[in-house]
């Protein structure tokens, strides 16, 4: 297999791999996003006094993810 | 298997939800990567060559799963805030939170990889036409619906909030749907109807549809993730919950 021509995309190589390029960035960042919750949350969980501190910044981001 | 052995109800409470849903999640993410490099494998190694649109083509292996996803999750979103809103029940209102994230990331790459196959098929990045403007609706119904729920502070007044917008905008799917055949479009037609056959080559759609499954696996998998982690931070008071993150 040639891959030279497989990268090339008869042309087309920005269009088509752009396209996917865009979807993994895309997925893969709403998984890191989740990843940084998830720490976020335990983080808090772990010290009560923080939770108390940062509920009023929790709220304006929990919905963003 | 009768159905009374399984007291669906159960899985209503969040109690009892959180641990289900955290046994499956692994489940849904291998068959997430495993569907994806199928998918990938199928569509770019055994699909041939479009003889009309060459390689460009490949872009609607990812295009129409993407499309599907932003129409489907919406309409998801739309009944489980219905759901929690009539029945008064917190875990749907919390699955619709969860859910709107990744439909609007389905929406905007449906969008963009439209944008990146529009380029070379038709010669523009955009058009105002009736598909392409009701599914940039589509996409500013689910950040309206995550910007009003995240302006509210009482979490069940944002649930009602947000059902009330999610409910209205469902009219905007069967729009979107039925936009090609409505109005004139520069967008093709559906390829794929239950009536008739697909009119495309068996690889071709194969490809499609294993991507369509992957997308819908990654969707449970991240949403279950999240709920999960809406559940953590609304019920952090509720007894089972500290036994259970401890």
């Amino acid at each position: 297999m040639n891959w030279a021509k497989f990268f090339s995309m008869g042309g087309y190589a920005l269009y088509v791999w752009g396209s996917y390029g865009v979807t993994f960035v895309l997925l893969g960042g709403e998984v890191l996003l989740l990843l940084k919750r998830k720490r976020d949350l335990a983080k808090r969980e772990s010290s009560p006094e923080l939770e108390h501190r940062s509920s009023q910044i929790e709220t304006s981001f929990q919905e963003i993810q | 298997m009768s159905s009374q052995k399984i007291n669906w109800y159960k899985y209503a409470a969040p109690a009892n939800f959180y641990p289900l849903a955290g046994k499956m999640i692994p489940w849904f993410a291998i068959l997430t990567a495993l569907l994806f490099v199928a998918g990938l494998y199928v569509g770019f190694f055994v699909a041939p060559t479009d003889f009309q649109q060459g390689e460009a083509y490949r872009i609607i292996f990812i295009h129409v799963p993407a499309a599907w996803m932003g129409m489907f999750l919406y309409v998801l979103m739309a009944i489980y805030a219905g759901v929690g809103w009539a029945f008064n029940a917190r875990l749907a209102s919390m699955m619709a939170t969860a859910i709107s994230p990744t439909g609007a990331i389905f929406t905007f790459i449906s969008l963009v990889t439209g944008s990146l196959w529009g380029r070379p098929a038709w010669g523009v990045w955009w058009v105002w036409d009736a598909r392409l403007t009701s599914t940039l609706i589509l996409m500013f119904l689910y950040i309206g619906f995550i910007s009003l729920q995240s302006s509210i502070d009482d979490p069940r007044r944002a649930d009602r909030a947000g059902a009330i917008l999610a409910l209205v905008g469902v009219i905007n799917v069967p729009i979107i749907y039925f936009s090609v055949q409505w109005w004139n479009s520069l967008h093709q037609g559906a390829t794929i109807r239950i009536a008739n056959k697909p009119t495309m080559a068996p690889t071709m759609l194969a490809a499609m549809l294993i991507l369509l499954a992957a997308c819908w696996m990654y969707s449970i998998a991240v949403v279950l993730v999240r709920v999960r982690y809406i559940i953590r931070e609304r019920e952090r008071e509720a007894p089972w919950l500290v036994e259970a993150v401890a």
